[in-house]
């Protein structure tokens, strides 16, 4: 086991698979940074240090610096993906995905299926996402409840190092298109991850984070910590909470989520992004489908509202899903009769 | 032809207010008590003036997130702005938006834009609805060096002229998008203004580190696209960012000695006070004048969004058309 950051994480792994690969290229704006500059090459990487020093050891083909062309990075993604190449594209900012939108909606998340299954698209599309450094309506969304409406696409959504390493991995090595979601406020965090260079997480495989018979609570991301930290306060109580990290929203885990579900009869969901057809929504709808016998409270999300990210102090902490919120949340499906 | 000295002195204030807007924030922004990214426009004011002293209000403006000088430059309140910079309920746009969202469409500011390219077809609408106004007015977009890279831009430059939109593409040339230089970013490692050319436009080109240069640039370019029926231009400003691409950016990028340099020898508000009072159009004194109100202007305006009124949680699900 080695300690390291969440940031750190997802860059040796890169440089791991790279390493084992030579299949495996990057590209993305600033990945290289500092191109075309006195500087120099590398002078200065990208703003979320997830590339440093790629570019010194694996070179310019494998380590591409592109200019600000969102739509062309992703198909150029695409295009890789089907030359027998395993690009590693990233997003600076996840909200960017919508100058890319075609490219990974009606391209590289549709190919496998509408050639009939005669071509694979090992596409890894990274990109930062999430709300709280108040970087306002453009630079701080949750993307993962539309991708995850895609068919063909797989997306995962880690929320520790460990899970970092073992799910990117995979990623790297899946033959379909993945969209790989790392928080932005996670980059600075930091946990034991194993040494093993062929560590693997199987996308649809959910994590128990925590242990408890009376309420199930589903998240992932930031947030998942928020519920961590919610379901120690209240095994203080003597109430015990099942906190299910999905770690990946399609493929959906869905039987660790009714197998929970079944013993604890009450569900909360905690979700980045607003309500409306969102992650929350699609869980509680599976459960109230496949488990309604079990249920004995209504199942509940605890989502932002629906309105854009909003920029100031304030008004983003009052958007965003926070411990008391879902404190609360929890307590209400408890006390349901 | 010779600007009068009410004339002179109004750019040179709105120059000196957008610098030092600004440096202050470079400043406060240290203390931790301003939120989010923040991307300062010092080093480029003579572009945003010199375009904007043209305009009235109904011209449109459409903005990139370095927009505080193009917003300060069309007019929006110094102390409105300020205000919306600290996340105040009292900003310009409620404390919702912050420095990358500045908006005022009074004015004829249609936003500052988070995302980069997304300016240049919004301007074009804006472009296409002056055209069928027919009054004369314009829209223009400014872009940097890193957004004449993204296909939004090309796309627009081309229905601009096939729809003979009253639009204007400036182009300031910063050399930098974010910490990649121009030269490897553009393939053509010549300009931008001769992309704008191969769609069709006309283009001009000019120093951005000179006021004069742009301010009668833009008068060329804007005889020009007043008139009905002639469509779009382009124009390319050279130009030099005296901050980091946003604040807390270490800037290893830049050669020894640079930003020195280019404060030293490419800044506008210096070269102006140069030309104008080596030409004895305005004194020394003028300029010292302005310059004590910018500042006092500046302390003021800090001051008030210190003070002002913070957003309460209610309000955000205020402007939008549902709270669900
Ligand atoms: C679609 C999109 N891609 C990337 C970014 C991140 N980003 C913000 S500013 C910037 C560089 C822009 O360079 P340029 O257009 O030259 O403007 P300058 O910063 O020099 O004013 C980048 C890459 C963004 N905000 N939006
Ligand atoms: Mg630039």
């Amino acid at each position: 086991m080695a300690r390291m950051m969440y940031r750190e994480a997802v860059l040796s792994t890169i440089a791991e698979e790279m390493e084992r690969d030579e299949n495996v290229v990057v590209l993305g704006e600033d990945v290289v940074g500092g191109n075309g500059t006195a500087g120099g090459p590398e002078a200065i990487g990208g703003i979320w240090s997830t590339s440093t020093g790629l570019y010194g050891k694996f070179g310019g083909d494998r380590v591409i610096d592109t200019p600000i062309s969102e739509s062309a990075i992703v198909g150029a993604a695409a295009g890789l993906a089907l030359s027998g190449k395993r690009p590693v594209a990233e997003l600076m900012f996840a909200d960017f995905i919508g100058v890319s939108l075609d490219q990974i909606w009606n391209q590289i998340g549709k190919f496998r299926y509408m050639f009939g299954g005669k071509t694979k698209c090992p596409a890894v599309i990274r990109m930062a996402w999430g709300a709280g450094f108040n970087a306002a309506a453009q630079h701080s969304q949750a993307v993962h409840q539309m991708l995850t409406g895609m068919p063909g696409l797989k997306v995962v959504m880690p929320s520790t190092p460990a899970d970092v390493k073992g799910l990117l991995r995979t990623a790297i090595r899946d033959d379909d298109p993945v969209i790989f979601l790392e928080h932005k406020a996670l980059y600075g965090v930091k946990g034991e991850v194993p040494d093993d260079k062929d560590f693997m997480i199987p996308f649809g495989h959910a994590r128990l984070s925590r242990a408890g018979n009376d309420v199930t609570i589903v998240s992932t991301g930031l947030l998942l910590g928020f519920c961590e930290a919610v379901a120690d306060k209240l095994a203080a109580e003597g109430i015990g909470c099942d906190v299910i990290d999905l770690r990946t929203t399609s493929p959906l885990d869905e039987e660790a989520i009714l197998d929970s579900v079944e013993v604890t009869g009450r569900l909360v969901v905690v979700d980045e992004a607003p309500p409306r057809c969102s992650l929350a929504n699609d869980i509680c709808a599976l459960v109230a489908e496949k488990a309604f016998a079990s249920l004995k409270a209504p199942p509940l999300g605890v989502n932002p509202p629906h309105t854009p990210v909003p920029f100031a102090r304030e008004l983003e902490t009052a958007y965003l899903p926070s411990i008391p919120k879902i404190e609360a949340a929890v307590r209400k499906v408890l006390s349901y009769r | 032809m010779q600007l009068s000295r009410d004339q002179l002195l109004k750019a040179y204030r709105q120059m000196k207010v957008i610098r030092e807007f600004e440096e202050r924030l470079h400043i406060d922004i240290q203390t931790g008590e301003i939120a989010g990214f923040t991307h300062l426009y010092c080093g480029q004011e003579a572009v945003a003036v010199g375009v904007c002293e043209h305009l009235s209000n109904d011209d449109k403006i459409v903005s990139t997130h370095r927009g505080h000088g193009h917003c300060l430059a069309k007019g929006c309140d110094v102390d409105g702005m300020m205000a919306e910079i600290w996340g105040s309920r009292e900003g310009l746009c409620k404390g919702k938006g912050g420095s990358m969202h500045i908006a005022d469409v009074d004015k004829g500011m249609l936003g500052a834009n988070g995302i980069v390219g997304a300016g240049a077809p919004i301007a074009v609408g804006a472009g296409i609805a002056a055209k069928i106004d027919g009054k004369g007015h314009v829209a223009i977009t400014f872009s940097g060096d890193g957004a004449c890279n993204q296909g939004t831009t090309f796309e627009a430059m081309n229905m601009a002229v096939v729809t003979k939109a009253a639009c204007i593409f400036v182009f300031e040339n910063n050399h930098y998008s974010e910490h990649t230089g121009f030269e490897y970013a553009v393939g053509t490692q010549k300009d931008i203004a001769s992309r704008a050319e191969a769609f069709g436009m006309k283009v001009w080109r000019g120093d951005g580190t000179d006021f004069f240069s742009v301010y009668e640039t833009m008068r060329e370019v804007l005889d020009y696209v007043r008139v009905p029926g002639n469509g779009p231009a382009a124009v390319e400003f050279d130009t030099e960012r005296f901050f980091g691409h946003f604040e807390g950016d270490p800037q290893r990028y830049r050669g020894p000695g640079e930003l020195d340099r280019i404060r030293e020898t490419r800044d506008c508000i210096k070269k102006f006070r140069a030309s104008v009072t080596g030409a004895g159009l305005l004194t020394d004194a003028d300029i010292d004048a302005v310059d004590a109100d910018v500042m006092a202007a500046i302390e003021n305006a800090v001051a008030k969004a210190k003070a002002a009124a913070r957003p309460t949680p209610e309000d955000v699900l205020s402007d939008v058309y549902i709270s669900y």
